[in-house]
């Protein structure tokens, strides 16, 4: 199995499509510029809701692009052939994911610095949120990929993920803001961090199993 | 043994064998929880903190005790039908589910009713109470997902796979949450382990939980009865039996 020419196709059809790839970034900016004209623009509040806001908008925004995870390869048919190949579903499955997330999670996460200081978020603090963000998005794709992997085959797969992915999610949100909110406070913030990558091993080495499982689920029928 | 199972997992057997005991555990619950209602209601003596207030963990530690073992066994049956494909362990998938949301909304509208002479509110974020929610949102996501599809097998395989994420999820969401924030009560039963209440509280506690657990079996049956019923609709002796009654 060729790893780098995978890789290089994924990034490159993801290229082809960049307008869909601005479709979570744009939302994640939307989605945190809600919270100011909700709660108020007191900066004091802002500051202190920074992580959890910046957290929820992520965790949405990274749904959002779930739902193209195997779309178009199911639609046109290059899944199957992925089912047929020779070399482990799983290994493929991971790949894919990984990919998945370079073109829509790390732009969250760089975004995620941006604004972030615009809802006053203390700049010492930054490095601990974008750690927290960079650990915590990949178990994000992992379970969302679970969830497209299930519904990959169905038409209206759109209401349906979130539904299924998002009880999921509770606790990388729950460390992930905790990482965010100690370190604002000047706490330390290790011990949420190191919950953080203990999920994303988890996720690495179990999800991909639950994801392979899914499609051959979802293109048996 | 294995000759047996086998025959379990026959649906025709199976129905028969559920007509037959299904109104035994029915009737047999009755009996248990009417006797552990008269032994928490009349029997046990009132809290010296909570006066008479305690007395609805009578319904809301067997329903949250319920909603938690529930979805073992889902994910259990999950299992057991994705790896041996057996249809009758994915039909208690699904039949197992709607109850077992039931009883998490129950321990979640009972735990709420308590909270509010003894919290002074209905709802807080605690840890137990947060979980138990979310442990309703997976039930629901299962159940969105198990009637999503038109063919009913890849429904019940597609869902079995959710169970079982969900089943490595939940201590992880339970203890994340918890460690989050908690303002529940300690629990204060251990089985066989040193309990903070004294016996005349938690023999009927325990008493209600083996009468929850008969009216689970009960009505698991039944509604595997009705799953079965539906998902061999096709066949000969399910039309000879509709044709008999």
């Amino acid at each position: 199995m060729n790893i780098a020419a995978l890789v290089q196709r994924d990034l490159r059809l993801a290229y082809r499509r960049r307008g869909e790839l601005a479709t979570p970034v744009i939302f994640f900016i939307i989605v945190t510029a809600l919270f100011p004209l909700a709660v108020g623009s007191e900066p004091a509040l802002l500051r202190r809701l920074a992580p959890g806001v910046i957290w929820v908008a992520a965790l949405l925004a990274s749904l959002i692009g779930q739902d193209s995870l195997f779309k178009s390869d199911y639609e046109d048919g290059s899944l199957e052939q992925t089912l047929l190949s020779p070399a482990p579903l799983e290994g493929l499955v991971l790949l894919r994911v990984f990919t998945h997330w370079l073109v829509t999670g790390l732009p969250l996460v760089i975004l995620a610095v941006l604004l972030a200081l615009m809802l006053g978020y203390p700049t010492g603090a930054m490095g601990v949120l974008v750690l927290g963000l960079l650990l915590g998005t990949p178990v994000l794709s992992f379970l969302g990929a679970i969830g497209a992997s299930l519904t990959v085959g169905l038409r209206r797969s759109g209401m349906l993920l979130p539904i299924l992915v998002l009880p999921l999610t509770v606790p990388v949100l729950i460390f992930g803001a905790a990482a965010g909110e100690r370190a604002a406070l000047g706490e330390p913030a290790a011990a949420p961090v190191y919950f953080l990558a203990a999920m994303l091993v988890l996720a690495v080495t179990l999800a991909p199993f639950a994801i392979a499982g899914g499609l051959r689920i979802s293109l048996e029928s | 043994m294995f000759v047996w199972f086998h025959k379990l997992a026959s649906p025709p057997y199976f129905y028969r064998l559920a007509e037959r005991i299904a109104p035994w555990f029915g009737w047999l619950s009755l009996i248990v929880m009417l006797a552990g209602l008269y032994g928490g209601l009349w029997l046990a003596p009132p809290d010296y903190q909570q006066g008479d207030g305690f007395r609805i963990m009578y319904v809301h530690v067997p329903s949250a005790w319920m909603s938690l073992f529930i979805y073992v066994v889902m994910a259990v049956a999950a299992a057991i039908g994705l790896i041996w494909r057996m249809k009758l362990a994915h039909a208690v998938s699904a039949a197992a589910a709607p109850l077992g949301a039931s009883f998490t909304f129950l321990a979640l509208a009972t735990g709420s009713l308590w909270g509010k002479p003894m919290w002074g509110t209905y709802w807080v974020w605690d840890a137990r109470l947060t979980s138990e929610l979310v442990l309703l949102f997976l039930y629901l996501g299962y159940l969105a997902l198990n009637h999503a599809f038109e063919d009913q097998r890849t429904g019940d395989r597609a869902s079995a796979i959710l169970a079982l994420v969900g089943i490595v999820n939940v201590p992880i969401i339970h203890y994340s949450v918890k460690w989050w924030n908690t303002l529940h009560q300690g629990p204060t039963v251990f089985f066989g382990a040193r309990a903070d209440i004294p016996p005349s509280m938690y023999i009927p506690l325990f008493i209600m939980i083996i009468g929850f657990m008969l009216y689970f079996a009960a009505f698991i049956l039944k509604r595997l009865q009705v799953e079965v019923l539906q998902r061999e609709r096709h066949t000969a002796w399910v039309r000879e039996l509709v044709e008999r009654s």
